[in-house]
């Protein structure tokens, strides 16, 4: 029961804390150039975003729990979280931002949650 | 953009870690053992440079999501595990196993997938002055 609260908590607050940025960022509109005067103001208005501040405290969350995780369990571990996180992440694209995510997004987002849990068991 | 963002990431990281081997271990108590180890830190070329690596990161991160869907970004800042596998291999000469380069090239052959489609599926305004 722990360690499925714990696992969970790592998925759900570590992909919603960067929906929560990204809706922020949605929020304040493209960056059209490389100018710094624009870059600096595109960046302040993010920073002003309630949202932003939501995803960098879960951001926050997901990092300790982590952490946490990481002092029980040994590193495989991590390897459903990263996994499934790029599943969470298409899906909250989908449902918390709008976005269309078509067939051959999700056959790339397949791809690289195979290619990362790959990566993942090839470090042990 | 995201060239930036998944060559800070790692880069930032990599410093942070060489940075605080070049601490040494860290001891908490007496107060002055800390003390000492905070002073030491703080002083280190390295902890800076990995600091500004991970800000910049950041920033580009918020850049990129300015404009592209994260249901696109995600994906294509996994790249940056190829990032790591490079630097460790150049830089650090560790030895990376066959099924982690064989990761990376799925990795790559997602990204090259996800990078065929729209990076921006929702309507947005593009930010003008305030």
């Amino acid at each position: 029961m722990r360690d499925l609260v714990l696992f969970s908590l790592i998925v759900l607050a570590g992909t919603g804390g960067e929906l929560c940025m990204s809706r922020a960022m949605q929020r304040v509109g493209g960056v059209a150039s490389f100018d710094p005067a624009q870059i600096v103001r595109v960046v302040r208005r993010g920073l002003g975003q309630p949202w932003m501040w939501a995803g960098v405290s879960m951001m926050a969350l997901a990092f300790f729990a982590l952490l946490g995780a990481l002092s029980i369990y040994n590193v495989s571990f991590v390897v459903p979280v990263t996994a499934l996180s790029y599943i969470a992440g298409a899906l909250g694209g989908i449902f918390f931002l709008d976005e269309r995510v078509t067939f051959w997004r999700w056959m790339g987002v397949l791809l690289v949650a195979v290619g990362v849990t790959l990566v993942v068991l090839g470090k042990g | 953009m995201i060239l930036v963002m998944v060559v800070c990431g790692p880069l930032g990281n990599v410093l942070l870690g060489r940075g605080m081997k070049q601490v040494g271990a860290v001891s908490i108590w007496p107060v002055s053992h800390l003390l000492t180890v905070a002073l030491r830190t703080f002083a280190n070329v390295s902890i800076w440079m990995g600091i500004g690596s991970l800000l910049v990161m950041f920033i580009a991160y918020m850049l990129v999501l300015s404009w592209a869907d994260y249901s696109f970004v995600q994906p294509a800042s996994s790249l940056a595990y190829g990032v790591v596998a490079l630097l460790g291999y150049l830089v650090l000469g560790e030895h990376v196993s066959p099924l982690r380069w064989a990761g990376i090239a799925i990795i790559c052959l997602g990204v090259f997938v996800v990078g065929q489609t729209a990076p921006r599926t929702t309507n947005r305004e593009m930010a003008g002055p305030d």
